[in-house]
């Protein structure tokens, strides 16, 4: 009894952001100039593969936001990491490596921004505001402040609708999305790591009387979120087939909303990588379906500013209910 | 008809949830006089105040200023009606300047731009009538001492006309030199007709100052008078009463080899260096007033405070208490004074609050497993008679009483070995606080050792086998309980001097 009552809770306590995306799609098919376009195959897979880029940094930043923390460098992160790649395969770096250099790159930015935040006892606000302009400075500064073409390899097949081995049915971008949605639900839901990355976001002093290692937990937590923007880096190089040091302008304002919208709570303590799953999708499907209809531009972002402050006010009530 | 007097309260209750805090309260002020009110910590002189502030409203009773009744919606209603209270804590915007902090919602304005050459002369006469007119305006606030941000705040209720003034601790953080400046203006004001209401733990003090005094004991009044027809024993006397003797289970236990010491332990928040021993099967009281020191002890102890200097040896290991990893590791636990903001993570569930700080049992393969972790808090709820509906409950939907059994039940489920519990009986309905001593007692029982702060005289006399008292930052004293009393225990944490030999019967 009990356990099927907390169950249901926690459906319930998803319910919020599936209702929201269910909502999305179904409002976008019943619109006549659209239906017919809009929950078809092609497009639905056309809309997973745009998502993957946001997807992978909100994973990242559900881990820092469940940890009482943000990162604003998340999209200068992946900006940095998408022109590294494009540089390191101009120097006859082979792919594979390139690659490895983007996420590793992410993942020395993710290590100082946590660093910094230990160290010097700065608000993450603060620190990875800084961050923001030194990534992207420095993402243009190797780039020459111009786009780095770079001649192409399989790197640049990862993102494509029609995946090359047709049994891979999506692009590779989603597989990889889908795989680090597992790792990062695990991560979060069975480890120590994520029970103390909880507990840390849900109270820092509580955490640190019962021994949890609160700086490792935060420098670790930045890091793995620096890896995984890395990651986002090098599937927009393979986006774009050219490093773009101007990529992602303003990207991780997205990145953050979703992880909001799926349930992610700023103060800390709460998320879910289903929820920011989600509210990803939600903010793809509506951006989609959107350009469909041939709405201008800035009616979407009008919608989606609406959404977030409908996302948490929902929240807000949903928990003075408990 | 006779004159009114300046403050009048009749028959003020307030209770939070089941305890009486405050019982048919009466209380006269005069203009003109310094009245002191004295009492143990938790006689309900902080409610009292709040209720004077208009931070709390009385279940019950009524007051009166100058004969109108004075019925406050909130404390700047209080404060608009000529009651100003200055907390221990002060309550100045660090970084705003004198002049902003003293008009702050009572600025001078016209047309909606701030006057400031009428506010500056405001201050100024002010600050003049308590002799500091070399207190800058325009300084911010956090760059003053302790004392004369005290100025800053008195002059901020001198400047919107209060008559009467409140003063909750003044003293406790500052100098001789502050104190006597504060007597002076005090002194002055009362020549003005102000009346002052002045809360103290130091009894000297209290004689030197006050002309009449009222002493609350468990809500209620116990004894009123005026201060030159009385001593320091006597107000100690009805601050502690002769209490109803309590029945505190005594499980037998024999104290054995030493399991922890420590030397030379000091933090930037305590006085004087520690050095202290604590055998197998002891139950260590230590007492004090609130900020000697006690809290900061055990918290360097711990790792918890930055430490400047000691070592700890527990069990045989010796290590630099800084990571509480490491203090976790070697036997120690510790139960926070403060339950809601440090003690648990309130907004999460039982089972994760109650087993943070040991996993470990939980591991397989590097995953944690949920289910047994969650078996494992079932067991704990029943051995120690938590009253929640399921392991998964949200802390801060608990009682007090059972959110300290939850963090008491994480040092038992951690396996500690010597269990550091600051007020653990603090705001806990009477059955969960016997459940905590007998709790105690069977630890010692066990062979593990216990070191406990309160503030409330019987427990720390009829559970602990040895007391330690501190006073202003240092300890003072440690001797077997049974050599203390009362009286002797609340005059060595006042005075800070060694007890009386006649009363103990022994030469400190």
């Amino acid at each position: 009894m009990k356990i099927a009552g907390s169950g249901l809770k926690k459906i319930a306590g998803l319910a919020g952001p599936f209702v929201g995306l269910i909502l999305v799609i179904t409002i976008f098919s019943l619109m006549p100039e659209v239906s017919d376009r809009f929950l078809n195959l092609a497009n639905i897979k056309s809309v997973a593969t745009q998502s993957v880029i946001v997807a992978l940094c909100a994973l990242g930043m559900t881990l820092i936001i469940v940890s009482g923390g943000i990162d604003l460098s998340a999209a200068s992160n992946l900006a940095l990491s998408c022109v590294l790649v494009a540089y390191a395969i101009n120097l006859g770096v082979p792919p594979l490596l390139a690659a490895l250099v983007g996420v590793a790159a992410g993942g020395i930015v993710g290590f100082l921004n946590g660093f910094l935040i230990t160290r010097l006892r700065l608000v993450p606000f603060i620190v990875t505001l800084g961050m923001m302009g030194i990534a992207r400075g420095l993402a243009k500064w190797v780039a020459r402040n111009q786009k780095i073409d770079a001649p192409l390899s399989w790197l640049n097949e990862l993102m494509v609708r029609t995946p090359k081995p047709s049994w891979l049915l999506v692009s590779p971008g989603i597989w990889l999305m889908v795989l680090f949605s597992l790792v990062m639900a695990v991560l979060l839901r069975k480890t120590v790591f994520g029970r103390h990355a909880f507990a840390v976001g849900s109270n820092e002093l509580t955490a640190r009387l019962c021994g949890v290692w609160t700086d490792r937990v935060k420098v670790a937590v930045y890091t793995i979120s620096g890896l995984l923007c890395g990651l986002a880096g090098v599937m927009e190089f393979s986006r774009l087939t050219v490093g773009d040091p101007t990529v992602a302008m303003g990207l991780e304002l997205d990145i953050i909303a979703a992880v909001v919208i799926g349930g992610g709570s700023l103060s800390g303590g709460e998320g879910s990588i289903l929820g920011t799953l989600v509210g990803v999708f939600i903010m793809a499907f509506l951006r989609n379906g959107c350009t469909m209809m041939g709405w201008p531009n800035y009616f979407q972002e009008i919608i989606i500013g609406a959404i977030i402050i409908a996302a948490v006010t929902l929240d807000r009530l949903r928990h003075r209910q408990e | 008809m006779p004159e009114q007097p300046l403050l009048s309260l009749t028959g003020i209750s307030k209770s939070f949830g089941p305890n009486l805090v405050l019982d048919a309260v009466d209380f006269e002020l005069e203009a003109g006089e310094v009245q002191a009110i004295l009492g143990e910590n938790g006689a309900g002189k902080s409610t009292l105040i709040k209720i004077l502030s208009g931070a709390y409203k009385p279940d019950r009773g009524r007051m009166f200023i100058s004969g109108v009744e004075y019925r406050p919606t909130g404390p700047l209603d209080g404060r608009r009606q000529g009651i100003a209270v200055i907390y221990q804590e002060l309550n100045l915007a660090p970084h705003l300047t004198v002049e902003e902090n003293i008009m702050l919602g009572q600025e001078e304005s016209r047309l909606g731009l701030v006057d400031r050459k009428k506010n500056l002369e405001r201050i100024k006469k002010v600050l003049e009538f308590l002799c500091h007119p070399e207190i800058s305006p325009d300084i911010p606030v956090r760059k003053l001492s302790v004392g004369a941000r005290q100025v800053v705040e008195i002059a901020r209720a001198l400047a919107s006309q209060a008559r009467i003034l409140v003063m909750d601790e003044p003293t406790s953080s500052l100098s001789q030199e502050d104190t006597r400046r504060l007597f002076e203006i005090i002194r002055k004001l009362r020549a003005e007709g102000v009346g002052i209401i002045y809360i103290s733990h130091f009894l000297e003090e209290v004689l030197e100052i006050a002309d009449r005094f009222t002493v609350l004991r468990d809500g209620k009044v116990v004894g009123r008078g005026l201060i030159k027809e009385t001593s320091v024993e006597e107000l100690i006397q009805l601050m502690i009463g002769r209490r109803i003797s309590e029945l505190f289970p005594r499980l037998p236990h024999q104290p054995g080899e030493v399991i922890l010491s420590c030397s030379g332990i000091k933090s930037a928040r305590m006085g004087r260096p520690v050095d202290l021993e604590l055998r197998r099967g002891e139950i260590l009281g230590v007492a004090g007033l609130v900020g000697a020191g006690r809290t900061e002890f055990l918290r360097a102890l711990f790792g918890l405070d930055r430490l400047e200097a000691g070592l700890v040896v527990v069990s045989g290991r010796k290590f630099r208490p800084s990571f509480t990893a490491v203090s976790i590791g070697s036997g120690l636990g510790m139960l926070s004074e403060d339950r809601q903001l440090e003690g648990l993570a309130v907004r999460m569930n039982l089972a994760d609050n109650l087993t943070l700080s040991r996993l470990k049992p939980y591991l397989r393969a590097g995953f944690l497993n949920a289910r047994k972790q969650k078996a494992a808090a079932s067991s704990w709820i029943e051995r120690i008679n938590i009253k929640a509906r399921s392991p998964e409950q949200k802390v801060w939907t608990l009682s007090g009483g059972n959110q300290q059994k939850v963090a008491l039940a994480r040092l038992l489920h951690q396996e500690a070995e010597v269990f550091l519990l600051d007020e653990p009986t603090r705001g806990i309905d009477v059955m969960s606080k016997a459940q905590i001593y007998e709790l105690m007692g069977r630890l010692a029982a066990d062979n593990k050792a216990v070191i406990f702060v309160s503030s409330y005289l019987p427990e720390l006399l009829g559970v602990a086998d040895r007391i330690a008292v501190f006073h202003r930052g240092q300890l003072v004293e440690v001797r077997p309980a049974a050599s203390w009393t009362e009286a002797s225990l609340m005059r060595a944490a006042i005075t800070g001097r060694e007890s009386d030999p006649v009363i103990t019967g022994e030469r400190p």
